[in-house]
């Protein structure tokens, strides 16, 4: 993977994911309003919220909370670009880390007992997924034989067809990355259940922008995470990949909409049981299987 | 060979000096231009040898020798001394066992042995000497004006032991020294028992009953691996008829059944050096010393030496299963019970110490791996945890010294009351435990190197321990980035010896993330290639200079991106009720009375507490020791 390659990919993932990713928060507004027996708003509403957002006076506790929000927002996109241009699963894992920290940094900065509350949970939701996020790289390598994306192009069968329990565990821990009911503790956006504001209880304007735009960033990436499980040598495999991406799309929607919050026990015992059975036992099958 | 010979005598010629400086300025004087010497001169031979192979300095000496034995017995004199005087009766028989096994092996066993290089230098050691020589000289400077500040705070009339101190820690780097360019495994020896002692002296610096304690713990668990060192050389001795550190690993990795016992007993020794469970008390204790006394111990110096010895030993391990074992699994566990532990800590020097025995775990399950990619990812583990470490103790020293704590809770609003300060440890904190950064890029091939050994445990451990790591420096991190009202700055009286010190300590922070990749082409790898003829490396370079460049873009906003003052309205914080003064963080309450809004961080004591896990692993680490001393000596030929 050149450097030449991951800029490239950058820029196109900063320019295309935001446009995909708002309409991607536009369908799951709707589709939720649906479960719930509403109509909901019109498809581009988060880009109308957006852009009102941006419109905002320029208002804040403090100068260096937006700062840090721009890094977490930078390096989402860079995360992304180096996931898309098929660069190493591991460092777009490590990189998309920096962001949350970056993230979590900033609400700390503002020193608001709200944020802060949000700002440790944000913590605990990343010791709680971080394992399983590890594992989930370390089995594609495992399945694929390279860390490097761009790698599932070579293969005869999708890594599926080895890695479906580590799939399954991901699914699982999927429903923090997205921020999704029961697992939305630090941040959520159903009003009845957050206290405040959760992380971003400070934020507003275009900071907030940043941060809604970093969402749209992040969801795509993680959809991409999954879409990779179902690609392979055969150019119809991206079809099915999109396919099962927006499969599972709904399926958090699904989710989101018919569980409670949980307490943080709950959140990280179960997020790290999974990781344990799921990641465990996939890789020790993968790494001992050939000596069977 | 001569600035080997320099770099060993140099820093005990100074100590001995120090020992007699009583004045103040002169003290200063001679520390800052030997701890000058040293620096320069560890840099100079790492340069001049740059990307060497092994290569080994014939020199013997019989009066180097005696000079050994004498320190030797020296040493167990004044453990018993202290042994006595301070009624602990282990200390006092280890002491007496060890006096009695050297001066046997001496006489008896040794005497007859020739060793003719007595000194090398390889890739691994020149990178180690740079930690000795630049890291610790450079908290030798540092403790310039931290003792002054702590002689300040010492009650009136209490005794100056500076010199004492200082000549400790010079006669530390000496011994440092010795220890990584000694062929000749009993100078080895002695170099280690020497770092044992020192470190005893400085732990119990205070005379306090809990840093004599502490003290006592640390000189008998270290005692215990020395004397696995010196069982390890009788069986090399009576076996091998060589004391050649080089002869005994080409004879283990040519023969891996027959250095079973040895390689056993030396890896034990490393894991009591670096303070692996279930020997980690030690290391915990040693909080009590005065602060560079926690740096030195922790980031260039003692436990590195332990490190050192296993990584050495890696090669040997590869091909020999009990020893690797034994190591693989002590230092994965404790990687992973001290990382939870680290979690429920809000003082600073214990979560700094947890994460130290945490990282050295990984160092040490890395070592035990023993692949090249394995060797390549502790021997960055090493030079970023010595620099990171060694950064944030001093900048919690200086804290300490000017906020009046070293809990966590108390470093709130450092942005404002130390920025400068606050900016270095957060650089430091970022640097343990964030991608782009150092320690990150090591840890990340450390994983690829257990993905592709298919150690399926230590995957597992090492996500989960991970996250652990993730939770407690991130919290840390935030309680230091916190800022409410304009907070008097009170760092304008931080002594100028501990700002040249931290300045370094981050530069070359800086500089090593930076130049990641010059690094392991002109140093790690060329020692990975002289072990083992092959290159190990799990990270592309295109990844690396990625890596790189990102590091750089954070330190840039970090001292420069970060806490300028911007045209943005200012707001209060939200704090549900009518705010009365919101720097102070207080609003009228439901009584229309005054309340604070604070939060603090979270600690998890009920699932990561100390008294939960520390048993777990205490117990499964002893279990592993012991049951790999068994198999080995079930190995050695002729027993059974």
């Amino acid at each position: 993977m050149s450097m030449l390659a991951i800029l490239i990919g950058t820029l196109a993932f900063a320019l295309v994911a935001p446009v995909l990713g708002c309409l991607l928060a536009g369908v799951d507004r709707i589709v939720s309003a649906r479960m719930q027996g509403r109509v909901g708003p019109p498809l581009l509403q988060p880009y109308y919220d957006v852009r009102k957002l941006i419109e905002k006076d320029n208002v804040s506790v403090n100068s260096t909370e937006g700062v840090y929000v721009t890094c977490a927002l930078v390096f989402a996109i860079i995360a992304g670009g180096i996931f898309f241009s098929g660069g190493n699963l591991l460092m777009c894992v490590f990189v998309i880390t920096l962001s949350s920290l970056f993230f979590i940094v900033a609400a700390y900065s503002t020193r608001s007992p709200y944020a802060e509350i949000g700002a440790n949970r944000e913590t605990l939701q990343v010791m709680a997924y971080e394992p399983m996020v590890l594992f989930m790289a370390v089995a594609f390598y495992l399945a694929a034989g390279t860390f490097d994306t761009a790698g599932v192009f070579e293969l005869g069968t999708p890594v599926i067809a080895t890695i479906w329990l580590v799939f399954l565990g991901f699914l699982f821990v999927l429903t923090i990355k997205l921020r999704k009911s029961p697992f939305d503790l630090s941040y959520s956006h159903h009003a009845h259940q957050e206290i405040v504001k959760g992380i971003t209880t400070e934020m507003s304007g275009k900071t907030l922008a940043k941060v809604e735009i970093m969402h749209w960033y992040e969801n795509i990436l993680f959809l991409g995470w999954i879409g990779l499980f179902f690609v392979w040598g055969n150019p119809f495999s991206l079809i099915l990949a999109v396919a099962v991406v927006l499969l599972v799309y709904f399926l958090e929607i699904w989710i989101d909409n018919n569980f409670a919050r949980v307490k943080w026990q709950a959140l990280l015992k179960s997020a790290w049981i999974v990781a344990l059975v799921a990641g465990g036992v996939n890789i020790a099958v993968l790494t001992f299987l050939p000596y069977l | 060979m001569a600035m080997l010979g320099f770099l060993i005598l140099f820093p005990l010629v100074v100590a001995g000096v120090l020992l007699v400086v009583r004045n103040n300025r002169a003290r200063n004087a001679i520390v800052g231009a030997s701890g000058l010497v040293i620096g320069v001169a560890s840099i100079w031979l790492a340069v001049s040898y740059l990307g060497a192979p092994w290569v080994q300095f014939e020199f013997y000496s019989p009066t180097v020798d005696y000079v050994c034995m004498a320190v030797s017995v020296l040493i167990a004199v004044a453990i018993l001394y202290f042994g006595i005087k301070y009624k602990n009766v282990w200390a006092c028989v280890l002491a007496t066992v060890q006096l009695v096994g050297s001066l046997v092996f001496e006489f008896a066993f040794a005497h007859g042995i020739l060793v003719t290089e007595g000194l090398y230098l390889d890739s691994l050691s020149l990178l180690m000497a740079f930690i000795i020589g630049v890291i610790g000289s450079g908290i030798c400077v540092y403790a310039l004006g931290y003792m002054e500040d702590f002689q300040a705070h010492e009650p009136e009339g209490a005794k100056d032991r500076r010199p004492t101190f200082f000549a400790l820690m010079f006669a530390f780097l000496s011994a440092m020294f010795f220890i990584v360019f000694s062929n000749n495994m009993l100078w080895l020896f002695t170099g280690w028992e020497v770092t044992t002692v020192c470190s005893f002296l400085l732990i119990g610096y205070t005379r306090t009953d809990e840093a004599i304690k502490n003290a006592f713990r640390q000189i008998i668990m270290n005692l215990l691996g020395g004397i696995a060192f010196l069982g390890a050389l009788y069986v090399c001795a009576i076996q091998f008829n060589t004391l050649s550190f080089l002869e005994f690993l080409q004879i283990g990795v040519q023969n891996p059944t027959l250095v079973v016992l040895p390689v056993t007993a030396l890896a034990f020794a490393g894991l009591t050096k670096a303070a692996q469970m279930p020997f980690h008390t030690w290391l915990l204790g040693a909080m009590v010393a005065p602060t560079p006394t926690s740096a030195l111990l922790h980031s260039s110096t003692m436990v590195k030496a332990g490190v050192f010895l296993l990584v050495k030993l890696a090669p040997v391990m590869l091909v020999c299963t009990v020893p690797a074992v034994m190591v693989v699994l002590v230092g994965g566990l404790t990687f992973l019970f001290c990382s939870f532990m680290a979690i429920s800590q809000s003082n600073a020097k214990r979560v700094l110490a947890y994460s130290t025995i945490a990282n050295l775990g990984l160092i040490v399950a890395c070592a035990g791996v023993g692949t090249p990619e394995a060797v390549w990812a502790a021997a960055f583990l090493v030079l970023f945890h010595a620099i990171a470490k060694s950064l944030l103790f001093l900048c919690v020293g200086t804290a300490e010294h000017h906020i009046g704590s070293r809990d966590i809770e108390d470093m709130d609003l450092l942005f404002e009351r130390m920025p400068r300060l606050a900016r270095f440890m957060m650089l430091g904190i970022m640097v343990m435990f964030i991608a782009p950064f150092g320690m990150l890029v090591a840890k990340w091939a450390t994983l690829v190197s257990f993905a592709d050994t298919g150690q399926v445990a230590l995957i597992v451990i090492l996500g989960f321990g991970s996250a652990a790591t993730f939770m407690f420096w991130a919290k840390w991190l935030g309680k230091l980035s916190g800022i409410a009202a304009e907070r008097e700055n009170v760092e304008t009286t931080v002594h100028p010896s501990e700002w040249i010190a931290i300045v370094i300590m981050a530069v070359l922070v800086v500089l090593c993330c930076v130049l990641l990749p010059f690094i392991s082409s002109y140093v790690v790898e060329p020692y990975v290639y002289s072990v083992y003829a092959t290159l190990g490396q799990d990270i592309s370079s295109t990844n690396l200079w990625i890596a790189s460049i990102l590091t750089a873009f954070v330190v840039i906003v970090l001292f420069a991106g970060v806490g300028r003052r911007s045209k943005a309205k200012k707001a209060d914080v939200y704090l549900a009720g009518v705010g009365r003064n919101n720097a102070e963080r207080t609003f009228t309450n439901a009584l229309s009375g005054e309340s604070t809004a604070s939060a603090r961080n979270w600690y998890l004591e009920g699932i990561f507490g100390e008294r939960r896990i520390s048993p777990i692993g205490t117990a499964m680490c002893s279990v592993v020791i012991v049951v790999a001393f068994a198999a080995s000596a079930v190995a050695l030929p002729g027993l059974f």
